[in-house]
């Protein structure tokens, strides 16, 4: 999230579109009606099936599973033909009017400019701005691309660089500046091409974009309105883009950086900000620092590709706050390889596994099945229902040699080998090593989770794990310590990794997590002065946040962006003052959040160039001119003594400084503006382009498990959801949710039961091309025949928590089907989360 | 509020004064649910589940999100939802939390033959005292909202005790305390009425819900649990909110006239036991409550 | 025990003389509230492990927490001073109280051993020395010091570590530095997916 749970009440306009929230996060969605019942806010939900969230709606539209880019691609053409946006917002805090390089091209035939078909990718070298003064041609930033990796021969041409100094054109008039481009692009998606392919009638999108941009009726700068999304819009083959599209409406109307306004991702769980945070993804290291490559050869050559220059219209100036980068880099090699890591060693930089190619969630199950990765350790991480495609998952888990499931509770995964339909003649074919470890439940263990709001929340232990159940963070130290003995003794491949890694906890086997917090903080090694105001810290403390970092190896810091969470005042997190004097929901004093505890991110942007809120009555920050700086009720996230005639961009972390309606040099690999692609498995051909109907991005996989249905086999829109009694696949084991929600169904339209002749509650088959999923049917009006391109199509839903192990499951109360079963294992070029919204399947009586 | 709570103003099937009556009266309580902001989420009927320690039946999908049909007596909070199609063809799930109205003419009380077994404290909650229930189940006929209900076991009629364990206290009730959208409130009658009513108007004047109003059914003296309705005239509409309820007319009659037989409290119990038996002993009650998974330490 | 309807109205009568007869305050026979369960409990505070509103939870133990009593849990509410959730909670937070006493939490280490179609009882040393044992095997089998390019890349290609989005930051912290630290380059989150 931008903002947060609390300052949604703060909102005059929400659209939630591909999240349920009244369902999955139903007491953060308190502030939602918060808003409605003292700001009248309006509530606009658009999804494919009428959810609780809609039942709270003003304003409800039946989507059809992902078509949400056409939708907001509708909006955002209805904002600029109706004059709804934030002129001012717009000019001086985004790149609208950036000028774009000649030979950019738009994707009417549905590819940009640069595609190489043999590749399957993009040449990114248009998609930059036009340097003033040829100064393009100098070097400046590099991409700040996910997709870092060079091509596998590895000879990598040098990545385009951000030139900078920027063209640009604040009348906003240039033909290939931003704002024009993006009004050529979006001139496409008319309320009729929106009626088209999304199915949602063309007078009522118009009444939805109407109702959601009337915040900037008349220029009128003091509405705000938020967009908020879950997982509706990430599991897709395109999902950053349908995110982006929404950050891109924010920005035009000027609503990112202001209370009540932003883009905000409710998230499914408790921790999940955290767990991206500290980096458990392939692709980054803790405080989202890109993974080092093998064309990195030493430190130097990786911090210059991860440091970004500053690149901008020259009389603008620019914090680039990520030129700090190598401090933080090296700072996280301290904490981690301690005194081994020392400047005549690149501070271990060698240490650092590089990586050359995809090795995200879904390329790890066809990896396994392909006999490459031979032992699994899954804490917590349930990877057979999870999917996609759960049998290739199994299957996968067959050739492995070894698997570790550390669980509370018996789960698919470590019972994969005695799934439904392995005969027990089969199981003993199966020669995998399976160790199940019993882990504690979150009341037995202390730590901090972050929320989506960022907030880093301190809890306690209040009981300890039962029976011989262990701490999580034993055993994973136990079984660290118990390796590190093993090469001590032994030696083997490269131990020096192992050998020095720093694990200086009192009690290396049962490490605290205090002293975890306190070392993800960070600490001076040696005597630090700052310049300017004097202030020391002695060698040993903890660093008052990460200002304070330093990249010649006198500080350590295991996670930047977490540094001022533990400082010498204290455990920051463990705070709980909850005194608002704003009013605004802002708590300063309730935990700590990320970065440098500011609870609004970009909130520079809640004022007007000249650092005047742009809401008297929402006052967030402001430049206070006889102080010399900015002051409020929340940090500033910016430069503090910026003065607004210095015309620094508010988004501090690009190094433009501005939002980006166009998004540069592939930061976003399948295109600087979104574009709309069908599903991978969808009923119709793209209308927009129907030789280029997909993602031309999207690569599948080659075991006998990816296999995908056509619409004249398959012909209903399936998605995936959870049900607000449920969470995932762990209250199957909560007899007080078991009897909420009893049995497993599947949501399908009356008019398809009929046509079918079912009933509710009969037993259905929901078949895909991977799998059969089965379940009772819950006949119902919530879901709506929809006409697609001329052609009736239906969509139908199914909760996710059906499994193999659980109450009703052992009491043979369901089909023991996973949900997961049914989805297909491709996924988003960018984010790797793979589609499992909006793919096909048919149903039949059981 | 805690003194409000242990003060008796009535007591079935008893003769003569309120013992401890005309003392000073502190506040009635009340509980507000604005349908408006239900999401369905359940999580007062988990609250109330918890709080009151009951053991977990087995339920069963009926097409519907519902967790069961009716409340029952170990289930005292049941969000009944319904599907309804408006005339311009826009969706509605109304989502009604049901429970125990706490009604201020209450019909179970005044149908209860048994001493003591059901009284009503000065702040308004109706309470069950189980160790006087006879199990006759006359309540169950008096009551115009079909909430206490009959346990085979315990032969016993059970229903929500509005929490006047926590109430008591200074708590608010269990559910109230739950509910993630504050579409459930606590507080004096007066209050939760102004704050009703300021609802409904926002709701008509910025909601289009033109029929909002606040169900406090007068035919059994109001109740302490009061409803914000998108549309009062049609309360039916959420999981069967009777439009006008009463208590019956039998129990009014036979209650009133013949009120000197409470002196014979005992022998009309004996009688309602008889009745009871004749009306519900043979009856196998659905589904056996007592094979509930995961009974409690 | 099975008491008739009969056997306990005539109990409840004789205790309702035997009240009168001794003089005691009616009130109470008229009237008996339950008593707070909670009333001299332990409050911890917690955070639901749920969703990511990451409401405040206060877990009702036990005991005082003075040295001779182990906790158990018996009810859990929602933090009323947790600025976001203000002690509300979800049908799932409001569960949580049978996530902690649940009859299905796996309470030993156990092993499946090739070609075997049950788990057997395995001793927490023996299942971490041999889980150490197949990870430097592994490991040692399928590590790549230089790629085909000569860059150097210390990456270990043959063992994956998947976690959780439930566990703590510091747990977190804790895993990618013993796996990076490993060379493991098939380092992935449930916030992938």
């Amino acid at each position: 999230m931008t903002n947060g749970w609390i300052d949604i009440k703060n909102t005059d306009m929400m659209l939630i579109m591909g999240g349920n929230p009244a369902e999955n996060h139903p007491c953060g969605f308190k502030w939602a009606m918060e808003a409605k019942r003292d700001r009248n806010a309006k509530l606009i939900s658009v999804d494919p099936r009428f959810t609780r969230t809609s039942s709270t709606a003003d304003l409800f539209l039946q989507i059809r599973a992902g078509t949400d880019i056409v939708f907001l691609g509708g909006l955002i053409r209805y904002a600029l033909e109706n004059n709804r946006i934030a002129k001012d917002y717009l000019a001086n805090y985004t790149n609208a009017a950036f000028i774009i390089k000649d030979g950019f091209k738009l994707p009417e035939d549905g590819l940009y400019s640069g595609f190489d078909s043999e590749a399957g990718k993009y040449d990114f070298s248009t998609w930059n701005y036009e340097g003033a003064d040829g100064s393009d041609r100098q070097a400046g930033t590099v991409r700040h691309s996910p997709d870092v990796v060079p091509g596998k021969a590895g000879g990598a041409t040098p990545p385009p660089h951000l030139p900078p100094n920027v063209a640009f054109d604040l009348a906003l008039q240039h033909p290939r500046c931003v704002f024009q481009l993006l009004k050529r692009q979006y001139s496409r998606y008319t309320p009729e091409t929106v009626e088209r392919i999304t199915g949602i009638p063309r007078d009522q999108f118009v009444k939805a974009a109407d109702l959601f941009t009337s915040v900037r009726k008349d220029g009128d700068m003091k509405k705000v309105a938020t967009i908020i999304y879950a997982v509706g819009w990430t599991q897709h083959t395109f999902g950053t883009q349908i995110i982006r599209t929404a950050a891109m409406i924010q920005l035009l109307l000027g609503n990112v950086g202001r209370a009540g306004g932003g883009v905000n991702a409710l998230r499914g769980h408790s921790n999940i900000q955290g767990a991206t945070d500290m980096a458990g993804l392939y692709d980054s290291l803790p405080g989202y620092l890109k993974a080092p490559v093998p064309a990195d050869s030493d430190l130097d050559t990786y911090l210059k590709r991860i440091t970004p220059g500053s690149s901008k219209p020259s009389p603008w100036a620019s914090f680039n706050y990520y030129s700090n980068t190598p401090k933080f880099a090296v700072s996280l090699l301290k904490s981690m390889y301690g005194d081994a890591a020392k400047k005549e060693n690149q501070f271990a930089f060698d240490y650092l596994p590089k990586v050359d190619r995809d090795y995200s969630w879904t390329h790890i199950w066809d990896d396994m099945y392909n006999g490459k990765v031979k032992g699994m350790m899954a804490f917590g991480m349930n990877g057979v229902m999870i999917g996609p495609d759960t049998n290739k998952n199994i299957n996968a888990l067959k050739k492995a040699d070894w698997l570790v499931v550390g669980e509370i509770y018996p789960d698919e995964t470590s019972e994969f080998w005695r799934a439904p339909g392995i005969t027990a003649d089969e199981q003993k074919t199966i020669n995998t090593t399976v160790y199940r470890l019993p882990c504690a439940g979150f009341a037995e263990k202390d730590g901090s989770m972050t929320n989506s709001a960022r907030w880093a929340t301190w809890k306690y232990a209040a009981v300890p794990p039962p029976g011989q159940a262990r701490l999580d963070q034993d055993i994973v130290a136990e079984i660290f310590l118990r390796v590190r003995q093993l090469y001590k003794k032994e030696g083997g491949k490269f131990p020096d990794p192992i050998l020095n890694l720093s694990w200086a906890y009192a009690d290396a086997a049962h490490p605290s997590l205090s002293q975890v917090a306190m070392e993800v903080n960070g600490k001076a090694l040696a005597d630090l002065t700052d310049p300017t105001t004097g202030q020391v810290i002695k060698a040993g403390q903890q660093l008052p946040g990460f200002a304070w970092l330093k990249d010649d190896g006198t500080t350590a810091c295991g996670n930047w962006i977490y540094s001022g969470s533990w400082t010498e005042a204290g455990n920051q997190m463990a705070r709980r003052g909850n005194e608002d004097p704003s009013g605004l929901g802002v708590f300063q004093g309730w935990s700590w959040s990320w970065p440098a505890n500011r609870r609004v991110l970009y909130n520079r942007a809640s004022c007007d160039p000249d650092g005047k809120p742009w809401d008297p009555s929402r006052k967030q920050v402001w430049w206070n001119e006889a102080a010399g700086k900015w002051v409020g009720n929340d940090v500033p996230d910016f430069k503090p003594d910026s003065a607004p005639k210095d015309h620094m961009g508010p988004f501090i972390m690009n190094p433009e400084g501005i939002g980006r309606l166009f998004a540069p040099i592939g930061v976003i690999a399948d295109g600087p503006f979104p574009e709309h692609y069908e599903p991978i498995e969808s009923p119709i051909k793209n209308p927009l382009h129907p030789d280029q109907s997909n993602n031309p991005l999207v690569k599948k996989f080659k075991t006998p498990y990816d296999k995908f249905g056509t619409p004249d086999e398959y012909s209903i829109v399936c998605t995936t959801y959870r049900l607000t009694e449920h969470y995932h696949y762990w209250t199957k084991n909560n007899p007080m949710n078991v009897q909420l929600i009893p049995e497993p169904f599947v949501e399908i339209p009356v008019e398809l039961a009929d046509e079918k002749g079912i009933r509710g509650t009969e037993m259905i088959k929901v078949i895909s091309a991977r799998g059969t999923y089965m379940a009772k049917a819950f006949v119902t009006r919530r879901l709506k025949p929809m006409m697609i391109d001329g052609k009736k199509v239906y969509q139908i839903g199914l909760p996710i928590h059906q499994g193999f192990r659980g109450i009703a499951e052992d009491e043979g109360r369901d089909a023991r089907t996973p949900a997961n079963l049914l989805t297909p294992a491709v996924t988003d070029p960018n984010a790797h989360t793979p589609e499992s919204k909006g793919f096909l399947v048919k149903i039949e009586k059981a | 509020m805690s003194q409000a709570a242990t003060e008796l103003i009535r007591i079935s099937g008893h003769a003569g004064t309120v013992p401890g009556a005309g003392l000073n009266r502190e506040f009635q309580v009340c509980k507000l649910v604005d349908t408006t902001t239900c999401i369905g989420c359940k999580a007062c009927e988990v609250a109330c589940l918890e709080w009151n320690g009951y053991t977990f039946s087995e339920t069963t999908f009926n097409n519907s999100y519902q967790t069961m049909p009716e409340t029952a007596w170990n289930y005292w909070n049941l969000i009944k939802f319904n599907e309804h199609e408006r005339e311009d063809g826009t969706l509605m799930l109304l989502m009604r939390k049901d429970q125990c109205m706490h009604c201020e003419d209450p019909g179970c009380l005044a149908a209860c033959p048994a001493e003591a077994a059901i009284v009503q404290y000065a702040n308004g909650i109706v309470d069950f005292q189980e160790a006087n229930c006879i199990g006759c189940g006359y309540c169950m006929t008096g009551c115009p909202f079909n909430i206490p209900k009959f346990s085979p076991k315990a032969r016993k009629v059970f229903k929500c005790t509005l929490c006047n364990d926590r109430v008591s206290v200074g708590l608010e009730p269990a559910c109230i305390k739950a509910c993630p959208t504050g579409c459930l409130h606590f507080g004096t009658k007066k209050e939760m009425k102004e704050l009703a009513e300021t609802r409904a108007e926002q709701l008509r004047e910025h909601s289009g819900y033109r029929e909002a109003g606040v169900y406090d059914p007068p035919g059994v003296g109001g109740t302490h649990v009061i409803y914000v309705l998108h549309d009062a005239k049609n309360p039916e509409l959420y999981g069967g909110l009777p439009k006008n309820p009463q208590v019956p007319l039998m129990v009014r009659l036979w209650k009133h006239p013949l009120k000197w037989i409470g002196n014979f409290g005992i022998i009309f119990g004996v009688v309602g036991v008889f009745i009871h038996y004749l009306r519900y002993g043979p009856k196998v009650v659905e589904g056996d409550e007592d094979k509930g998974h995961g009974a409690k330490p | 025990m099975q008491e008739s309807r009969r056997d306990f109205f005539k109990a409840a009568t004789v205790g309702m003389v035997g009240a009168t007869v001794f003089g005691f305050d009616l009130k109470p026979a008229y009237a008996q509230l339950k008593e707070l369960k909670i009333a001299r409990a332990a409050e911890t505070r917690s955070t639901c492990p749920y969703c990511a509103v990451g409401c405040g939870v206060l877990i009702y133990t036990i005991g005082d927490r003075a040295k001779n009593v182990t906790p158990q849990v018996i009810h859990v509410e929602g933090d009323p001073d947790h600025p976001t959730n203000r002690g509300t909670l979800c049908p799932k937070g409001s569960s949580l109280e049978q996530d902690m006493l649940n009859p299905r939490r796996l309470t030993k280490p156990q092993v499946r051993r090739p070609g075997a179609t049950e788990w057997q009882d395995i001793s927490w040393d023996d299942a971490l020395n041999e889980i150490a044992r197949w990870t430097k095997k592994t490991r040692d089998e399928t590590f790549v010091e230089k790629d085909a390019n000569g860059h150097t890349v210390n990456r270990c290609e043959g063992i994956s570590f998947i976690g959780g989005c439930t566990d703590t930051n510091e747990f977190n912290y804790l895993v990618v530095k013993a796996m990076r630290g490993l060379g493991l380059v098939y380092l992935e989150n449930q916030a992938r997916v």
